[in-house]
């Protein structure tokens, strides 16, 4: 997909380098490290659970430009790993969410090698039927418990020491688990193999006759970033103590993708705005009579049509010093 | 009793065929309507799912709203939905022709989600009832399967539909332009043929053919807003499996894993849901283009 | 480079910003300024005629009864729409506990739902009052110290219609099973009463909550040759699986019978009584059997149009107790109400000498009743015919027969 943010994306890239974002990027944890004082704590970590989705969501179309529209699969199937291994075999937090994690990348090693088979809107629509078929497993397998999900979770004792019962501890674990993936991702961006891929979604025949062995690219970025979904979905699964069919289902897909136009896609701290926003936006309106679908396939036209760059990506293009 | 095939009762083996085929009349005429849409426009069209559900409303709306019957219905809510896809096509879709498609598909998506949660907030999830059209009440009894009359005529009108579709686009001058540009849009459109009318009310038509399905599907199915977001998926995967370089293949497709869709019911029934998928991660295994496609 | 820090500032300020004002807008509202009803349940699917907003009324209602004052504050009902995801329907319990001072949780329809709220509740110590679920681990392997289980559960359906059935000639089943833990219970309870009473269960066929084609179904239950086809279902499912059934001429050929084992009075009136009649059905409760009832239940219909269900009468009737508790306890506090609650009888036009548990279950009698013929049936909603009284005792199981851990 060629994707009109790339200027925005360099922007976003060198900024991320320079000591001002640096000093962007402090301000900002330091507002996430005494924000749980100020906010109700769950509304914060489904942020940053849904923040890390969409950065890992992004690291595939922003980067790869490799439009994904079953990333819920890998989201769902981690919280449900996560919950099953918690619960029943009563295993740690964070042992549970690393099993979600490679279970998630595991599906994204079968998923990708069969999804970049086929390119742009192909692959968009083979990810999307492989999701379902997911969600169709989930529905009936009977570790999943159809309908009902995987309720009761216990939240468990991180580590053996830390009891994540205590929101404050619970939401500071979540908080590192997103500074890492989110570490993972700006790592990926700036080594060898983030510009490889950058390569490769400019122009995929030079840079196979570059020599690159460009299938072996993709399926890497797909693996990984449907890993980094896998973690988000293991932590939403301990935060929430339940996996159900809602992570697993293709409305989740289509969120994230929301998210990440609206946040801009390709820049690395769009996507974490857009969740924020969309987070916040849905809460707002479940207090309203507003229907949500409509208000948020609204936002998805006009992200089409009207900013194509998104917030972030708009923003950095204006004030960036100019976009490409 | 007539003994068994493969230690099957036959009751069980053709009934379940039987509603396979039901189900595949639905999939061929949605994929039917989504190659002609994509040949054209190239826009994975997202919103399909919900237009047929739309033609449905409509239908369920024309009855309880003004009166109007299941046959005028089937005539004129194909050609509200039409409308509706001319209009979503002038004012949205054509502002995203020189993008990627991929543009298309996002658009379409938010669309589709506009749509069903209208109505959802209208109309709430759960199904709407439509009578069944007095002339096609019973069933007969086919020996093996008590089949309602009602779901024999969906498979006889989605089969009429699509074959004079399929004859249209062969023998008619509209529809070699048609053939033509899903054969090869660059070429055609060199031609000068891309005209934005024929842009339009090719999407309208496809849309059209959505709105008929949802018209068929009402009284099968009850008329809710959620009936089309499910069935587009394993459309989309019909398509994939079919590939979008044939009309026929589309058709084809569409009837073939409806009928396997059953015969899963009668051997694996948990597995019924899946095997579509199943399907097409092998075919993509095979033949990366689909099985009547070819590499671009 | 002061573009880009502005840039990287607005960024964070508007993320800050959204975050700040989506959190503190619904941090509103001290819990102790009110007694607080939180009516949640389905209001746009398929359980939504069953429960909805009738329970809201029949909640509001009974809180008129106490002048909408309770030990001095006043009493409030909100309500929410579950849309029959766990996961919706414990952040909403969560959120209406933690931020919004929500005192107790009154309905919650979806067996699967109600177990993901009573875990929010019993963490967090709030009155769980349930009369949409049915299944019977709520007051079972999942019961609470103040959850409790008011109109009806899986077992008294099926000791009800499940033995009738099988009094009646029904010796073969097969059932037609709602794919979650309501249709799970439902089957299972079931399938126990009739082994116990000398049927046979056949088999099952599952069907996924809110389906709308039920022929594949339908073609399993009719090939397996039984002469009962059990539908371990509710509200649309089961209205959409009894049409189709009558549409794929299941019960023609009169070796099969339906048996609906969870019938509500709005299914009957959606479905009609030329469908619906000579249905048999277990219930709780019924408008038109005494003066008490009949009075109640035309107040409810004044005001909301249809008559009560034995869910909506059944919320009225545990709200209405709760609120009596509060008085008697002089509190709100939750294990401390749940104590009150548990020590008096439960005496108002739904039961008669209801008693509670000591894990939750609210005993009381069932009715077995049978859907009236068009041609026997007064007008509108005059479709029960009651056959006999199921004694609570014999209806609901014992707290040693529940399982339940709560039990000393």
């Amino acid at each position: 997909m060629s994707v009109p943010t790339q200027g925005a994306a360099t922007v976003a890239v060198q900024a991320g380098g320079s000591s001002l974002a640096r000093i962007v990027g402090l301000v900002a944890l330091a507002v996430l490290l005494v924000a749980p004082y100020a906010l109700y704590p769950v509304f914060l970590m489904k942020v940053l659970c849904f923040a890390l989705f969409a950065c890992a969501f992004n690291l595939l179309i922003g980067f790869g430009g490799l439009l994904s529209f079953g990333h819920a699969a890998f989201f769902g199937s981690a919280a449900y790993v996560t919950a099953h291994t918690v619960k029943v075999w009563g295993l740690s937090p964070e042992l549970g969410i690393l099993l979600g994690t490679v279970a998630a990348a595991g599906m994204g090693v079968l998923f990708g090698s069969i999804a970049i088979r086929r390119q742009g809107i192909y692959f968009s629509m083979i990810t999307l039927a492989l999701s379902q078929m997911v969600y169709f497993l989930a529905l009936q397998l009977p570790f999943t418990h159809g309908e009902d999900g995987i309720q009761a979770v216990p939240r468990g004792v991180l580590l053996g020491v830390i009891d994540l019962n205590q929101p404050f501890a619970m939401y500071y674990f979540v908080l590192v688990v997103f500074l890492f993936g989110y570490a993972v991702i700006w790592r990926t961006v700036h080594s060898p193999f983030g510009q490889v891929l950058k390569a490769i979604r400019e122009n995929e025949p030079r840079a196979i006759s570059l020599g690159y062995r460009t299938d072996r690219y993709k399926l890497m970025a797909f693996t990984l970033s449907a890993a980094l979904a896998g973690m988000a979905g293991g932590t939403k699964a301990i935060v929430f103590q339940l996996a159900t069919l809602t992570d697993v289902q293709w409305q989740m897909s289509g969120e994230v993708v929301l998210m990440t136009l609206l946040g801009g896609m390709g820049t690395l701290s769009g996507p974490v705005v857009g969740a924020a926003l969309v987070v916040a936006l849905e809460n707002y309106l479940a207090a309203t009579n507003l229907p949500v679908p409509v208000v948020i396939g609204a936002i998805f036209v006009a992200c089409v049509l009207l900013f194509r760059r998104g917030i972030a990506g708009e923003i950095l293009a204006r004030f960036g010093g100019g976009g490409r | 009793m007539m003994g068994t095939i493969f230690g099957i009762p036959p009751q069980a083996l053709f009934g379940q065929l039987l509603l396979g085929l039901i189900n595949g009349s639905f999939y061929a005429l949605l994929s039917l309507g989504l190659a002609v849409i994509f040949g054209m426009l190239n826009v994975i069209n997202f919103a399909h799912g919900a237009l047929y559900m739309m033609g449905a409303f409509v239908s369920w709306l024309l009855l309880t709203q003004l009166g109007v019957g299941y046959w005028w219905a089937l005539l004129i809510a194909p050609i509200i939905v039409g409308l509706f896809g001319i209009a979503l096509e002038k004012t949205l879709l054509s502002r995203l022709y020189k993008l990627d498609h991929l543009y298309g598909l996002l658009l379409t998506f938010g669309c589709a989600l506009m749509i069903e949660g209208g109505f959802r907030h209208f109309y709430g999830v759960s199904g709407q009832p439509y009578p069944i059209p007095e002339a096609l009440r019973g069933g007969q009894n086919l020996g093996f399967m008590f089949l309602p009359n009602y779901r024999g005529w969906v498979v006889v009108a989605s089969l009429i539909v699509c074959l004079s579709t399929w004859l249209a686009i062969e023998k008619t001058k509209l529809g070699a332009y048609l053939r033509a540009a899903t054969e090869n849009p660059v070429l055609v459109q060199a031609f000068g043929i891309n005209v934005p009318v024929m842009v339009s009310l090719t999407y309208a038509f496809g849309v059209a053919l959505a709105g008929l399905a949802g018209v068929l599907a009402a009284p099968i199915y009850q008329v809710s807003p959620l009936m089309g977001s499910n069935l587009i998926i394993v459309v989309f995967a019909v398509v994939v499996i079919g590939g979008m370089g044939s009309i026929l293949g589309a058709v084809l497709t569409g009837y073939g894993l409806g009928l396997l869709e059953g015969l899963t019911k009668v051997f694996y029934p948990e597995a019924s849901n899946i095997v579509v998928f199943v399907i097409m991660a092998v075919v993509l295994m095979i033949k990366p283009a689909g099985l009547f496609g070819r590499e671009r | 480079m002061n573009a880009r820090l502005l840039a990287g500032a607005a960024l964070t300020a508007l993320t800050i910003g959204t975050a700040l004002s989506a959190g503190s807008a619904s941090a509103q509202g001290v819990s102790g300024d009110a007694v607080k009803i939180g009516v949640l349940n389905d209001r746009s699917g398929l359980y939504t005629d069953l429960g909805g907003e009738g329970s809201a009324v029949a909640a509001r209602m009974a809180a008129e009864e106490f002048g909408g004052k309770i030990l001095g504050k006043p009493i409030q009902v909100i309500t929410a729409d579950h849309q029959n995801k766990p996961d919706i329907g414990s952040n909403i319990a969560r959120q209406w506990i933690d931020q919004d001072g929500v005192d107790v949780i009154v309905d919650v329809p979806n067996s699967g739902v109600a177990l993901a709220v009573q875990e929010v509740t019993r963490d967090k110590k709030k009155i769980f009052l349930m009369e949409g679920p049915a299944t019977s681990r709520l007051t079972g392997d999942a019961c609470s110290p103040t959850g409790f289980h008011w109109a009806y559960d899986t077992r008294a359906l099926a000791v009800g219609t499940g033995r009738a059935m099988v009094k009646q000639g029904g010796s073969s089943w097969y059932f037609l099973t709602a794919d979650y833990a309501f249709g799970h219970q439902l089957e299972a309870d079931t399938a126990a009463e009739v082994k116990k009473a000398g049927g046979q269960v056949m088999g099952a066929v599952r069907h996924p909550l809110n389906t709308s084609d039920f022929s594949s179904f339908l073609l399993q239950a009719q090939s397996s040759g039984a002469k009962i086809v059990a539908l371990a279902n509710a509200g649309g499912d089961t209205i959409t699986s009894i049409k189709q059934a009558s549409e794929f001429g299941l019960t023609q050929s009169g070796q099969q019978k339906l048996a609906g084992l969870l019938l509500f009075i709005s299914d009957v009136h959606a479905l009609g009584l030329s469908v619906a009649q000579d249905l048999v059905l277990t219930t709780g409760f019924y408008w038109d059997m005494d003066d008490e009832k009949r009075a109640w239940s035309k107040k409810f219909f004044d005001k909301f149009g249809k008559m009560p269900t034995m869910v909506q009468a059944g919320s009225y009737s545990a709200v209405r107790h709760y609120l009596k508790a509060i008085e008697a306890a002089g509190t709100d506090d939750g294990p401390t109400v749940a104590a009150k609650m548990k020590e008096m009888p439960v005496n108002d036009m739904f039961a008669k000498n209801g008693k509670i548990l000591a894990n939750g279950r609210m005993v009381h009698d069932m009715y077995l009743a049978r859907v009236k013929k068009p041609s026997e049936s007064k007008g509108p909603w005059d479709y029960y015919q009651i056959l006999a009284t199921i004694p609570g005792n014999e209806a609901f199981a014992t707290v040693e027969e529940s399982g339940c851990k709560l039990a000393k």
